[in-house]
């Protein structure tokens, strides 16, 4: 197919932004080449700079010499080029808005709200941040029973635009539960989430992009010793 | 069925006006309730429990919240004076530029305005942000091109607030000399005949804008 001739995506393997680009393709059988930032924590390549010059972050998505940018953005782009295959948008405008909200919420509020649990000073406050992390869930566990209508994701019987926004953060839940000592994904709290989570993973269109929990924990760890060291005295 | 519009709003802010200005380039009729952000209505909390916020939309008794999401559903819903491009690219460009916005540039001038730390490494990052949007709009009358699109909606507070800021508080950033393309368009944007409708009163928001600036000031 022509389309699918020149489709790039600048990334990073931890990355759950760059995932998501990926599984959107995945989803819409596209082959792309991975391009990898091999130094991402030191230095941007040329071709990340040029093509995302404002922002300068990946994921950037190169469709025939075009660059696009901004995850979601990402996402909505490959569903409105693709479109022969699957939907990844519901039809209906207002389930398309609710879809956008919950992800602009994943990504505004509960993934910051992920990323104070690694940067909470004391027992209190990393309780605090575990608090509200759960607290999100619980609200997305709501709307993935609203969403979903009893099937298998919050986009039915397929993978969905929101299936990807927030499917996308699984590996790192998962270190974060492993690095201290809790559960998110709560079988009392977050039930249909749990179940949601493991069909998402062995889901073909992200098997192969989700990185493994140790490998990603390993990561982490050297992540986060080097954001310590930066931090001001 | 009738259509059933409604929007619950306050007339002196960006977000809200923006709601507004795509539904009169839709020539939708929609009923509006002023809300009293320090006393909240039953009926938007009801309809925007998640965040409570304004503008929140209802349409035929479902809520809509979040301006650009909301934009997106009315561009969506009635298919008319579309204010996003059909090209996929094109899209994905409106869609960028209109997160720019919202997420770099219009953060960046509040906190200048409004007082901030750092207040010279602000400023300098509003310029910037100024500046590449600036060389985004290139000789175009809109973002839109000809027509106001998803872009120029969500700049109402570059066109329409930014100019009234600046005269209340003498802080002036965007100024012809600088940025003229972005001088013209803003000019272009608030004299658009469903737009400059849409707009609060001129005298009213200077007022307005007056006033909080004046209690940020003695607070201190």
């Amino acid at each position: 197919m022509s389309e699918s001739r020149d489709v790039k995506v600048l990334g990073v393997w931890a990355s759950p932004f760059v995932m998501r680009a990926r599984i959107a393709l995945n989803l819409k059988q596209v082959s792309y080449d991975f391009l990898q930032e091999t130094s991402f924590l030191t230095e941007k390549s040329e071709l990340l700079l040029k093509s995302n010059p404002i922002h300068k972050k990946v994921p950037v998505l190169i469709h025939n010499e075009k660059p696009i940018c901004e995850s979601l953005v990402i996402v909505e782009y490959i569903d409105d080029v693709w479109t022969s295959a699957p939907s990844i948008f519901p039809c209906h405008p207002h389930d398309r808005a609710i879809a956008r909200f919950w992800a602009a919420y994943i990504d505004e509020k509960w993934f910051p709200s992920m990323k104070g649990i690694s940067t909470a000073q004391g027992k209190g406050a990393k309780k605090a941040a575990i608090d509200q992390v759960i607290e999100g869930l619980v609200l997305l566990e709501e709307a993935f029973v609203k969403s979903s209508k009893g099937k298998p994701f919050f986009g039915g019987e397929q993978i969905g635009y929101l299936d990807i926004a927030l499917g996308c953060f699984l590996a790192w839940l998962r270190v974060s539960e492993k690095m201290h000592g809790v559960k998110l994904l709560d079988q009392a709290k977050t039930p249909g989430l749990v179940k949601w989570a493991e069909r998402f993973c062995e889901d073909p269109a992200v098997k192969g992009v989700m990185p493994e929990t140790d490998k990603l924990l390993e990561f982490a760890k050297i992540l986060f010793a080097k954001m310590r060291a930066n931090l001001p005295k | 069925m009738a259509d059933e519009v409604k929007l619950f709003g306050v007339w002196g802010s960006p977000f809200s006006r923006r709601v507004e200005i795509a539904l009169k380039l839709k020539g939708v009729n929609y009923e509006f309730f002023e809300e009293d952000l320090s006393n909240k209505s039953a009926l938007l909390l009801k309809y925007n429990p998640i965040y409570k916020k304004v503008p929140t939309l209802v349409h035929n008794g479902k809520a809509i919240a979040e301006s650009q999401i909301i934009l997106e559903y009315i561009d969506e819903t009635w298919k008319n004076s579309p204010i996003l491009p059909k090209d996929p690219y094109e899209r994905a460009q409106a869609r960028f530029w209109a997160r720019f916005i919202d997420e770099k540039l219009m953060p960046t001038l509040w906190k200048v305005f409004w007082g901030c730390e750092d207040h010279d490494k602000v400023k300098e990052e509003a310029k910037e942000h100024l500046e590449t949007l600036e060389n985004e709009l290139k000789d175009k009358k809109f973002f839109g091109g000809e027509t106001v699109g998803l872009v120029d909606i969500v700049g109402n507070f570059i066109a329409y607030w930014v100019p009234r800021i600046q005269e209340a508080s003498g802080l002036v950033l965007l100024t012809e000399e600088k940025y003229p393309k972005l001088y013209q368009w803003s000019h272009e944007f608030e004299n658009h005949g469903d737009v400059k409708v849409k707009l609060p009163p001129n005298d009213k928001l200077l007022a307005y804008i007056k006033s909080r600036l004046e209690g940020v000031s003695t607070s201190k």
